[in-house]
């Protein structure tokens, strides 16, 4: 089943922008899927749509079946957001804030505390039930959201920049979390900034570009795509010159390091061995950028239109 | 942090038990803020309330002798009573709707499955409940400083009761074109206080010119407070039915209008 299908979702503001061009999109039950864009590329207007908080010019959308002009109550039902903005009530207790959410979809008083109790546990919160919102730190506040959002435990948890501000630590403990939830049957829909993070969590993409969908495939499909990339090698001894490495692009960044263009015809094994024929000792290799962040650029820049060329 | 339970439920269907657990955490939500912020929600009228007693009742009132066979003292408390009701039952609601708006935790209720007419009503009651607390501790204070008998209890609680209803759907009226903090003092400014103020609550409209009496007929607070009165004192400035049934029409008609705002999404969705 469809977690949600968009079709020919468009969405013109009063002032005349065209923030979403009729986009099509589906996303699977169960999947962990990324929608990734610039800074007003369409997505958090994609994302008020499908939660009812803004209003759509014209297309369909349906949550798990759900057809949000005909059937909203029970589509909404099925979502949890966790907006990109703080949307909280800042004077209230955290524990006050995910009960009430709980009552919001019908959970009975005993039911909603208990379920708050578990999640501002699972959340590492419980600790902050009593203090006042606006007290908490911003990774805090950011926890307290997905606490919010999962309290009447939906099938669709949508998370539009949920890592932002969020030091690494935080950040990498929330990716466990979410990764968790979703294995439990939970179907993730997440915006991020942080390419790499959604190349780890994320099994399909798609990517939105000024209110189109550019790209729409799942993520290794997507990843097969970048045609060439960058890798950062790093040596033991320092060097003079860029070594010779004939059909290679290769630039010297320091004495201790070059950058080398690899294209997918090429092999890393044949630059390793002339390095080592050459006496060369490689201490440490990575990519120069994120890859999904390379082919997310070239896509953007190229409007998607030479999404299979990104060389 | 460790992993979720992993069972996600949909919530079920937004039927009448999800309707009513809804509706329920709306009002006392409302209710704990009003409790929360009692040094401004509680307190005020209070003290307001007392000044006007000392002084208009007190002080003026003595020298002004009786109004339609009542002391003047005990001619204006229903008046004041209902004035308190209809400030705070609009305060409350303009204020915590407005401030759900700014704060952007109106989001909290717009993506959950409670219809809009639902939200409207958990606004409300928390604006008559407000109302209906307030009412109740100015009548404490009218009776340090008066007899008040009771006349008609049941046209004192439905009036009072309906009366709040159609301020607390006026605050909400107002909430919803707000745009800043200064656009929530606008309608109480220019036409709620002018409204109350010649609406009879400190004369009878006998006292007036002919145009001016006739004016006031167009002034819905007028027929409020004169049902509240009746109930009171037995006597009134308009017919009780017609006073009534005013004020029904005004609630009725506010709540489509603030409902079809709510579903249009004006000053709540982009």
């Amino acid at each position: 089943m469809k977690a949600l299908s968009i079709q020919g979702l468009a969405k013109t503001y009063g002032n005349g922008v065209q923030a979403l061009k009729g986009i099509d999109l589906d996303v699977e039950e169960g999947d962990f899927f990324a929608l990734l864009g610039p800074n007003g590329a369409g997505k958090t207007t994609a994302i008020g749509i499908i939660t009812s908080l803004v209003t759509k010019t014209s297309g369909s959308v349906r949550v798990f079946g759900h057809d949000i002009d005909s059937d909203l109550e029970r589509a909404k039902s099925c979502i949890g957001l966790v907006p990109q903005e703080i949307n909280f009530n800042q004077f209230e207790k955290v524990f006050t804030i995910v009960v009430n959410q709980a009552g919001f979809y019908g959970i009975p008083r005993k039911q909603a505390r208990e379920r708050a109790e578990k999640y501002l546990h699972q959340l590492q919160l419980w600790d902050k039930r009593d203090s006042i919102a606006r007290a908490l730190s911003g990774g805090m506040k950011r926890r307290l959201m997905i606490a919010r959002a999962l309290v009447h435990e939906p099938k669709l948890l949508i998370l539009d920049e949920p890592t932002a501000g969020v030091d690494i630590e935080i950040r990498r403990s929330m990716w466990t979390f979410l990764s968790d939830i979703n294995r439990g049957g939970t179907t993730i829909i997440l915006t991020t900034h942080y390419l790499e993070e959604a190349e780890n969590l994320c099994r399909d993409v798609a990517i939105i570009d000024r209110g189109r969908i550019i790209e729409h495939d799942t993520m290794a499909n997507v990843i097969r795509k970048l045609h060439q990339e960058t890798f950062v090698l790093n040596f033991r001894d320092p060097l003079r010159s860029v070594p010779d490495l004939p059909g290679y692009a290769a630039r010297l960044v320091d004495d201790h390091t070059i950058e080398v263009d690899v294209s997918k015809e090429h092999s890393l094994n044949e630059i390793f061995a002339r390095l080592s024929a050459a006496g060369i000792d490689v201490v440490s290799m990575r990519n120069k950028v994120n890859r999904l962040e390379e082919l997310f650029m070239r896509l953007v820049e190229t409007g998607g239109a030479s999404a299979g060329g990104a060389a | 942090m460790t992993a979720a339970a992993g069972t996600a439920v949909v919530a079920g269907d937004a039927g009448a038990r999800v309707r009513w657990v809804g509706f329920l955490t709306i009002v006392r939500r409302e209710f704990n803020r009003i409790l929360r912020i009692w040094g401004q929600t509680i307190v005020p009228p209070a003290i307001t309330a007392t000044l006007y007693f000392i002084i208009f009742g007190s002080l003026i009132g003595r020298r002004i002798g009786q109004m339609d066979g009542f002391d003047y003292m005990q001619y204006i408390a229903p008046g004041l009573i209902m004035m308190s009701v209809i400030t705070n039952s609009f305060g409350n609601v303009v204020s915590s709707f407005f401030g759900a708006k700014f704060g952007k935790h109106i989001e909290e209720l717009l993506v959950s499955p409670l219809p809009n007419w639902l939200i409207v009503l958990g606004y409300v009651a928390g604006g008559v409940l407000r109302g209906l607390l307030v009412g109740a501790l100015v009548t404490g204070v009218a009776l340090f400083f008066t007899r008040l008998p009771v006349h008609h209890p049941v046209l004192i609680l439905g009036s009072v009761v309906l009366t709040s209803i159609v301020f607390s759907l006026g605050g909400f009226f107002n909430a919803i074109f707000a745009k800043n903090f200064e656009q929530i003092s606008w309608f109480p400014t220019f036409v709620l206080t002018p409204l109350t103020y010649l609406g009879g609550v400190f004369y009878s409209i006998s006292l007036l010119p002919d145009w001016a009496e006739r004016l006031s007929y167009a002034n819905p607070i007028l027929y409020m407070v004169n049902a509240f009165r009746y109930g009171f004192l037995g006597t009134s400035d308009v017919d009780v039915t017609s006073a009534f049934l005013v004020t029904a029409g005004a609630a009725v008609a506010m709540f489509a209008v603030v409902v079809t705002l709510m579903n249009r999404g004006t000053g709540i969705r982009e």
